[in-house]
């Protein structure tokens, strides 16, 4: 048998971001969850907009409680430590992370379980002290992993896969978010990669806690006639906001657009993100706007998804104390530890 | 009483300061008095003197909660979070004051940040977030917040992240008498958590310990790669002692077995479980190193020695023996017990924590009032160390005098020991909130003594 010498191909290097590194690089292990799940489509969501914003992975820490949504973080930047803690409680971790290292860029990916009902009580501390980190809630309204049963942010009258009748009102984690002092509250669906992408990376730009709550079909035990948070349910009623999109603060480009077209806002990291007027005449700078348009929403069973509120003036958590430079965690001997001198000073006055 | 006279027209001017007439009047009435005391009464009814003296020269007082806060700022810690409770409240408000005092650069920037949490369960786990991310990490509660807290200790446990947890212990159980002091939370935090678990306990019995064993704690922590508890008690926490003043902690902090990417540079690969030094302790690496095989997934469900989810069999128990090696070589390393084997004693006693100061008057009292010889083997730490089963050995019988009603360390100690010698044991116990005395000692152990002899009569 004869073979024959193939010429050899150029393979062309690997497309890279602009800190040199590939889109692989930012992936992490196989999922295991239900082929279809919304939660998938956020994970790759995820890994696109790091890799396109650049952002160091080994400055990442992912963090999550425990439930489906919880099991993500696995699945992208492997080369980020990560905390998988206990239900619900990741809020708590996350807070003493950055208060240990304020340089990590932390990423929460939590559920409606997770937050919503057993993680409620800390969900709504992280807010109101406005910890820097992403909070991204993958929200289906549904347990999977204790198989189907009626979460916190069902809708009231949806119908679950048993046949029971959800007859409690949904938590709405957005406008709980707000009343809470979240600047950066926002509401998108597993099935519009386009406008997640664009908002994960305006939440890259910004200081303090950037809420998603994310609409995420359980294709298991979610996703069946009578549910609310379906994929057919969402795309049917769907309501943008806005069109958005953004404008990175290393490829800034200026292009205008006609008065009372849209709105730009400019990020914390120089950044802008770029919201194109759609039917509504919105302003997600207005708190009290912003609220209207939630309940109203809710009450015409319109699914609306966009930038609901932000606002870059606010301080974050670890601004408010004042810490060192350097990271708490490996301050050396020499700065944490007082003098004898000191020690004999609170000697002699306690004499 | 031979009170100086000049000290106590000194705390009348004090006392009615500015009332030039009230002064003159009470002096008067404290010469009649004195008068009255010198002419009329037999000097020998009073037993008291009080007299000028020195003896306190040099002592300090302080709390044992204060006595802590200033071991943990001594220690470098860098995150303190917290739930307010009764009686270890004081433990972190007297952190956050020296702080601001002491580990504040002249930029006006903290070395430091604490944090007083919605609750006892995001107390600790923000502690534990702290740790992990690599600071020296602590919270201070007490039983109830302990019992809030087991879902968390649990999981510092099993994912191995240092953290110190101090324990002001208070009567239970549920709220108890919050203002009475107690030692029942023994069993409660040896094993605290689902499945198998053990922890490392600090019991110091002094304001000087809680100082010492604070530094301690943070050192032990970082080395084991686990939750160290330090348990005081109200008595000790909330009230004030008179201590020698405290030795400065002059040797170098052990931040335990953490990888930088130098490190990772040499060794190429990391494994975040494995035991590379056969002690039980595997290496870990902090978020933020800057190396690609720097991360690892921290994680409460099974896991392999790569830190990989598993629930394969022989990985979930090649950890389980791991974590119970690692607290085996723990024993070297907690403080070493203080014993005393008294000449011609054929029974000990063994007491942790505040139960001490009882029984060294105890053992006084048993001396002058019955001749009776005791030994003394004040325990400072668990797990215990090899000293425990040579003590029993030594003796007929070891007294175990605690402050709760099961005899929790008793218990603990009996588990420890063969049959044996866990037939020797015996259990005196003080349960009415109020702190043990001597007296109730010597008389429990005189009538238990009895009770013994006459039993040896009996079967004879």
């Amino acid at each position: 048998m004869s073979t024959i010498m193939q010429p050899p191909t150029s393979t062309p290097p690997p497309k890279v971001n602009r800190i040199g590194l590939s889109l692989a690089q930012y992936k992490g292990a196989d999922s295991t969850l239900c082929a279809g799940c919304g939660h998938d489509a956020i994970t790759a969501a995820i890994i696109k907009a790091f890799y396109e914003y650049g952002v160091e992975p080994h400055q990442v820490a992912k963090l999550s409680g425990i439930g489906c949504s919880s099991k993500t973080p696995a699945y992208f930047l492997g080369q980020s430590h990560g905390f998988n803690g206990v239900h619900g409680r990741m809020p708590a971790i996350a807070t003493g992370v950055m208060l240990a290292n304020q340089h990590l860029l932390a990423v929460g990916v939590s559920g409606d379980g997770d937050t919503a009902s057993i993680g409620m009580g800390q969900f709504v501390h992280l807010l109101r002290r406005n910890i820097p980190m992403m909070y991204i809630v993958e929200n289906n309204g549904v347990y999977g992993l204790t198989k189907g049963q009626f979460s916190a942010t069902a809708d009231f009258g949806s119908k679950a896969k048993s046949g029971y009748v959800n007859d409690l009102p949904a938590i709405d984690i957005c406008a709980l978010a707000i009343e809470l002092g979240c600047n950066f509250v926002c509401r998108s669906f597993a099935g519009d990669p386009k406008q997640l992408n664009a908002l994960i990376k305006a939440a890259l730009g910004h200081k303090g806690t950037t809420l998603f709550d994310v609409i995420s079909p359980c294709v298991t035990f979610n996703n069946h006639e009578g549910s609310t948070k379906s994929y057919k349910y969402a795309k049917d009623h769907e309501e943008l906001l806005h069109e958005i999109s953004y404008v990175p603060f290393f490829e800034q480009i200026n292009v205008d657009y006609k008065e009372g077209e849209g709105k730009d806002v400019e990020l914390h990291d120089g950044s802008r993100i770029r919201l194109r007027k759609t039917t509504h005449d919105y302003d997600p700078t207005n708190k009290a706007q912003a609220l209207n348009m939630l309940r109203s929403c809710q009450e015409s069973n319109e699914f609306l998804t966009g930038l609901i509120y932000i606002n870059e003036e606010k301080p974050d958590f670890l601004t408010q104390l004042r810490m060192v430079d350097a990271p708490l965690a490996t301050l050396p001997q020499e700065s944490t530890q007082p003098s004898e001198a000191d020690l004999k000073a609170i000697m002699a006055e306690l004499m | 009483m031979e009170i100086d006279p000049a000290e106590l027209d000194t705390a009348l001017a004090k006392q009615f300061k500015g009332k030039a007439k009230a002064v003159a009047l009470n002096q008067q009435a404290l010469e009649s008095g004195r008068k009255f005391a010198q002419e009329n009464l037999d000097r020998q009814l009073v037993p008291v003197r009080c007299r000028r003296m020195n003896q306190t020269a040099g002592k300090i007082i302080i709390d044992g909660n204060s006595a802590a806060a200033l071991g943990c700022m001594f220690a470098g810690i860098t995150v303190a979070t917290w739930y307010p409770i009764t009686p270890s409240s004081s433990l972190v408000e007297t952190l956050a004051d020296y702080m601001r005092d002491y580990r504040v650069e002249a930029d006006g920037k903290a070395t430091f940040a604490i944090v007083q949490a919605e609750d006892e369960l995001a107390a600790l786990g923000m502690a534990i977030g702290a740790g992990w991310a690599g600071a020296r990490s602590m919270t201070s509660t007490a039983g109830p917040g302990i019992s809030l807290m087991n879902e968390f200790i649990g999981l510092a446990y099993y994912a191995e992240i240092p953290v110190v947890i101090f324990d002001v212990t208070r009567v239970g159980p549920s709220t108890g008498l919050p203002t009475r002091t107690q030692q029942s939370d023994i069993l409660a935090i040896v094993h605290c958590s689902h499945g198998d678990t053990k922890h490392i306990m600090l019991l110091p019995c002094s304001v000087s310990e809680c100082f010492d064993m604070a530094v301690d704690a943070f050192d032990l922590t970082e080395r084991f790669q686990t939750p160290v508890f330090v348990m005081t008690d109200l008595d000790l926490g909330m009230n004030n002692w008179m201590s020698d003043t405290f030795k400065y902690p002059t040797r170098k902090f052990d931040r335990g077995k953490v990888l930088n990417a130098e490190d990772l540079n040499k060794l190429g690969a990391f494994e975040r479980y494995r035991d590379v030094d056969g002690d039980g302790i595997p290496y870990r690496t902090l978020p933020g190193t800057d190396h690609p095989a720097a991360s690892y997934f921290t994680r409460g469900s099974g896991h392999n020695e790569k830190a990989l989810y598993s629930e394969k069999p022989e990985d979930y128990k090649n950890n389980m023996d791991r974590l119970a090696r690692k607290y085996d070589t723990s024993r070297e390393y907690v403080p070493q017990p203080e014993v005393q084997y008294t000449k011609d004693a054929k029974i000990g006693f063994l007491a942790f924590g505040t139960t001490h100061w009882a029984v060294i008057e105890s053992l006084d009292q048993l001396q002058r009032e019955h001749s009776m010889p005791v030994s003394y083997y004040r325990l400072r730490a668990v797990p215990f160390t090899k000293h425990l089963a040579e003590f029993f050995e030594r003796h007929d019988r070891v007294y175990i005098v605690e402050q709760n009603r099961d005899g929790q360390m008793a218990s603990l100690i009996k588990l420890e020991l063969s049959s044996v010698l866990g037939g020797k044991m015996r259990s005196i116990r003080h349960y009415s909130g109020l702190p043990i005395d001597a007296r109730f000692v010597t008389d429990a152990i005189t009538a238990a003594e009895s009770a013994e002899a006459a039993g040896k009569g009996a079967k004879k």
